[in-house]
């Protein structure tokens, strides 16, 4: 069931397209992020849904309603800012009982709500402080409950974590979730991090020049990416370039000297496939379905990350890190993997970059 | 990359080497220049308020004492002028607060466009010299001036009133004159104000006369703060717009010291009253500094300092 439809939405500046007949339906309840690159127009219209920007045409409903036209301080919806946009002269407390006063809620009904909103978010000792005194991971914090305590319809997040720290945004990724599950609003949070997106989504709209790429769950996302764009944006991706053929009996990706095997029904012609890195396995040479020597080993830690040259290319490989021996630059090995991890990519993206 | 980087250090080895003045020597032409043009003539206006006046002979006499103090404090003339004063420094600081803040936040807001040029509007009465600025306005607030006339005209008075010599037209004119002052130190606090406050009011569904006057003015209390304390230090010292507006029987204390200097002659009671605006003037703007900020550290931290 669509809880909120954005419709062919356009923004124009003069000459510039910003946002380019965007569409997405999101159900009730859901995690939605809206993720891209700088430019993509994701920022642009997060803007439209709050109502700071007024859209050139198309359409945003609530469960039906229309809010273009409706003004921002109307629309009731949550927004947590990238600055937090903390009012520094009220104390925490008075920061997150703004939104009810605005609403005129009587003053015990304020208290109450005021309390379980920063319980909510683990802030309970700090009501009576000012923001200035918080960490930055804390103010994130009231900056959350300042925007759930109004009850939204709809929470808003412009790039919520971008300010913290990688360790503190591990964890707060985590909390944000949390949270979001537990009082169930439907969120869309702007990020251009994909990792944040594909860690707490329930789905992904991926923005490339102001229209969506791809819209799925974040598996579907990452594992099938469909386009160039997609698969070089999120996470890695070996991409190969051949011909499909199929003699009725099996059918075969050719990449130069290589013939791979394709599990999937696929149509003939010239193509571009992904290969994720995590997918390929490390056997012993003339084993795999190409050959090679590793031309470049560098260790991260929870995993190696291996660059073999073989006569289709330089592939990326990514291995778990289990505590063995992996490998060393100059070392012969064969490359295999599953019939499935070949994913293939929309030919009409296919003059991209790589 | 790092070939170039050790370039600049000989050189800033070799200049320390020829022994490069350090920090008492740097500062000594600028502490020169303040001790020759502010600090020795205030101490010689020191000396002077401490000299006798004889009358008869219009003299200057040479015994030291503090008889033009104590009659400043006994006479109930300096008193009422004292008192105008710094009820007209006051009166022009509200005015120009009432006038400047909701100003700075109009323009604020504006367009890039429109914003620069009423910026330079804004800031009009700083071009001007403060003598033609206040003729300008005594041709206008004169009884038979352009108000005046127009007052009658509408039939709002039945004779056109005299509004020059009043209180209320030296008010009027400083803060005509001192608002950009408060705009222009309004204006740099609403700078460090984070843009997407404005937003988060909105969006918990604040209207903009309660962003302004809930989150926006709250924010500005520091650029309201100094504001304050040069518009009040400049009107408590203004001398050209009292005189021409005011007329000589409103006398502020600068006035006052100018009547004494160049009409009774009598310098060191000139001076006794210019000493004593002096220390009233930085002891009000310090005291008032001192109080206002404490209560805005704790809130805004230390960007008021």
């Amino acid at each position: 069931m669509t809880y909120l439809r954005i419709e062919r939405l356009n923004k124009q500046y003069g000459e510039t397209v910003v946002v380019d007949g965007l569409s997405i339906d999101v159900g009730r309840g859901e995690f939605v992020s809206l993720l891209g690159p700088s430019g993509c127009g994701k920022t642009t219209t997060l803007q439209m849904i709050a109502g700071f920007v007024e859209p050139t045409s198309g359409d945003i409903s609530l469960e039906g309603r229309s809010l273009v036209g409706t003004p921002p301080a109307k629309r009731g919806l949550g927004i947590v800012f990238q600055s937090y946009a903390l009012f520094a002269h009220m104390t925490v407390a008075e920061n997150v009982e703004f939104g009810m006063q605005m609403r005129r809620v009587d003053r015990a009904a304020r208290k109450r709500r005021c309390a379980a909103a920063l319980e909510l978010v683990q802030l309970g000792r700090h009501a009576s402080k000012y923001p200035r005194e918080l960490s930055g991971g804390q103010r994130q914090r009231v900056a959350l409950a300042r925007a759930l305590v109004i009850e939204p319809p709809l929470l808003l997040l412009d790039e919520p974590l971008s300010n913290l720290d990688a360790k503190l945004r591990h964890d707060m990724q985590a909390e944000l979730r949390t949270i979001q599950r537990k009082v169930g609003t439907t969120t869309i949070m702007v990020t251009h991090d994909q990792a944040e997106a594909l860690a707490i989504s329930d789905r992904v709209a991926l923005l490339n020049q102001g229209t969506v790429v791809r819209f799925d769950t974040p598996t579907g996302v990452y594992d099938d990416p469909g386009s160039l764009f997609a698969a070089d944006f999120i996470g890695r991706a070996n991409v190969l370039r051949g011909h499909v053929t199929y003699d009725g009996m099996d059918r075969v990706f050719r990449v130069g000297p290589a013939s791979l095997p394709l599990d999937a029904p696929h149509a003939c012609g010239e193509h571009a496939f992904s290969l994720r890195p995590e997918r390929i396995e490390l056997v012993a040479s003339g084993t795999g379905h190409v050959d090679g020597h590793i031309s470049a080993c560098a260790f991260h830690g929870n995993c190696w990350s291996v660059n073999v040259s073989t006569d289709i290319g330089e592939l990326q490989v990514q291995l778990a890190n289990g505590g063995g021996y992996v490998a060393k630059v100059g070392d012969a090995v064969g490359l295999d993997w599953s019939g499935t991890a070949l994913r293939p990519l929309a030919p009409h993206t296919s003059g991209g970059t790589r | 990359m790092s070939a170039s980087r050790p370039l600049p250090r000989p050189l800033r080895t070799a200049a320390a080497r020829r022994g490069r003045p350090t920090g008492p020597f740097l500062v000594a032409p600028v502490t020169l220049l303040f001790a020759l043009l502010l600090v020795l003539p205030m101490a010689l206006v020191g000396m002077l308020s401490l000299q006798g006046f004889d009358a008869s002979s219009g003299g200057v006499l040479d015994a030291y004492s503090w008889h033009n103090y104590a009659q400043i404090v006994a006479d109930p003339y300096y008193h009422e002028i004292f008192l105008r004063t710094f009820g007209l420094a006051i009166s022009v600081t509200l005015g120009t607060i009432v006038v400047g803040v909701p100003e700075a936040w109009f323009i604020f807001r504006m367009s890039a466009r429109w914003r620069a040029f009423f910026l330079i509007l804004t800031l009009g009465p700083l071009f001007i010299s403060a003598v033609v600025r206040t003729l300008g306005w005594s041709i206008l607030l004169d009884g038979q001036g352009v108000v005046a006339q127009m007052l009658v005209r509408l039939h709002l008075v039945d004779t056109p009133p005299q509004m020059l010599f009043s209180f209320p037209a030296v008010v009027v004119v400083l803060v005509h004159a001192l608002v950009p002052l408060m705009v222009l130190s309004v204006w740099t606090s609403l700078q460090s104000i984070d843009p997407q406050i404005a937003n988060a009011a909105v969006s918990l569904g604040a209207g903009p006369f309660t962003v302004w006057r809930r989150i926006v003015l709250p924010q500005t209390a520091p650029g309201i703060l100094s504001g304050s304390l040069m518009v009040f230090a400049l009107s408590a010292s203004a001398f050209a717009t009292p005189a021409l507006i005011g007329g000589r029987r409103l006398k502020v204390v600068a006035t006052a010291a100018y009547d004494e200097f160049l009409h009774s002659m009598n310098w060191p009671m000139g001076a006794a009253i210019a000493v004593c605006l002096l220390v009233l003037n930085l002891g009000i703007v310090a005291l008032y500094g001192r109080v206002i900020e404490r209560r805005l550290k704790r809130r805004l931290g230390e960007a008021t300092s």
